[in-house]
């Protein structure tokens, strides 16, 4: 797991951190258009 | 029951609101089972070792980024068709969701592909055409950003989205119809998986929750264009 550590662990960190920022953008949009 | 009813913005508006956390829901146990059958169950390939648990997200974001074109396509093709309101505005919808998978579709094969390959990239055909769906989303936004009146960026989105449509049977078969480095397909709807079972059943879960995801946040994401377009 070591020697692949960088490219697990950075598919998986980007992947998630993208998926969270579209949530957290898209409830930003949702509260304003709410506004 | 009259789907019909439902094509309506103002009709849509309070069904997606009330689907939109189902989905949610799923999408995060599908994940939670995804991951746990992925890290703990499947086993460690006899090749590529535990690298190749980058399948578990890199194979269901690209068939997701795909499919997504697809719907978003067919959701544009009725707005101009019908010049249904609702169609444009899934179509605007889905799209920044297809782009982020396409991404991740791209950025987790390119971190799959420097260990097994010895390099992140290269030019061949799956790669390639994956890479110009990627473009064909972010001009899709773009086009949309760039006019004015949303039922003329609806119109003129809808028409680059058709047109891109070719490019998904490309990406598929690229594999098959040029020599490329990408490997061929190890899933099939008419053959086994060329992988072991619970290899397979963790990304098919994943596949499922990312799908149950991508319907939640365009579920969402309509709800705000309809607000934003129609008050």
């Amino acid at each position: 797991m070591k020697d692949y550590a960088f490219y697990l662990w950075g598919s998986y960190a980007v992947t998630f951190v993208l998926l969270f920022l579209e949530i957290f953008f898209l409830l930003k949009r949702k509260r304003e258009a709410k506004a | 029951m009259n789907w019909f009813w439902y094509a309506s913005p103002q009709t849509f508006y309070p069904l997606a609101g009330r689907m939109a956390p189902w989905f949610g829901f799923a999408a995060a146990l599908l994940a939670a089972a995804g991951l746990y059958v992925g890290f703990f169950v499947a086993p460690t390939d006899a090749q590529q070792g535990e690298v190749y648990r980058v399948i578990f997200i890199h194979v269901p974001a690209a068939w997701l980024s795909m499919f997504i074109y697809l719907v978003m396509a067919g959701w544009a093709a009725l707005g101009l068709a019908f010049n249904t309101r609702l169609s444009g505005m899934m179509a605007s919808a889905l799209a920044p969701t297809g782009a982020l998978f396409t991404f991740i579709a791209l950025w987790t094969g390119s971190l799959w592909g420097r260990p097994t390959w010895g390099t992140y990239w290269v030019w061949d055909a799956r790669l390639t055409s994956e890479l110009v769906l990627l473009f064909l989303y972010l001009g899709f936004i773009a086009l949309q950003a760039a006019i004015d009146d949303p039922r003329r960026a609806d119109r003129a989105g809808a028409l680059l989205a058709i047109v891109g449509v070719v490019n998904v049977p490309i990406i598929y078969f690229s594999v098959k119809w040029w020599n490329t480095l990408h490997q061929g397909a190890s899933v099939s709807l008419k053959s086994a998986p060329t992988m072991a079972a619970t290899m397979f059943a963790g990304m098919i879960l994943m596949a499922f929750a990312f799908w149950m995801y991508a319907i939640a946040v365009t579920l969402v994401r309509v709800r705000c264009i309809i607000r934003e377009r129609e008050g």
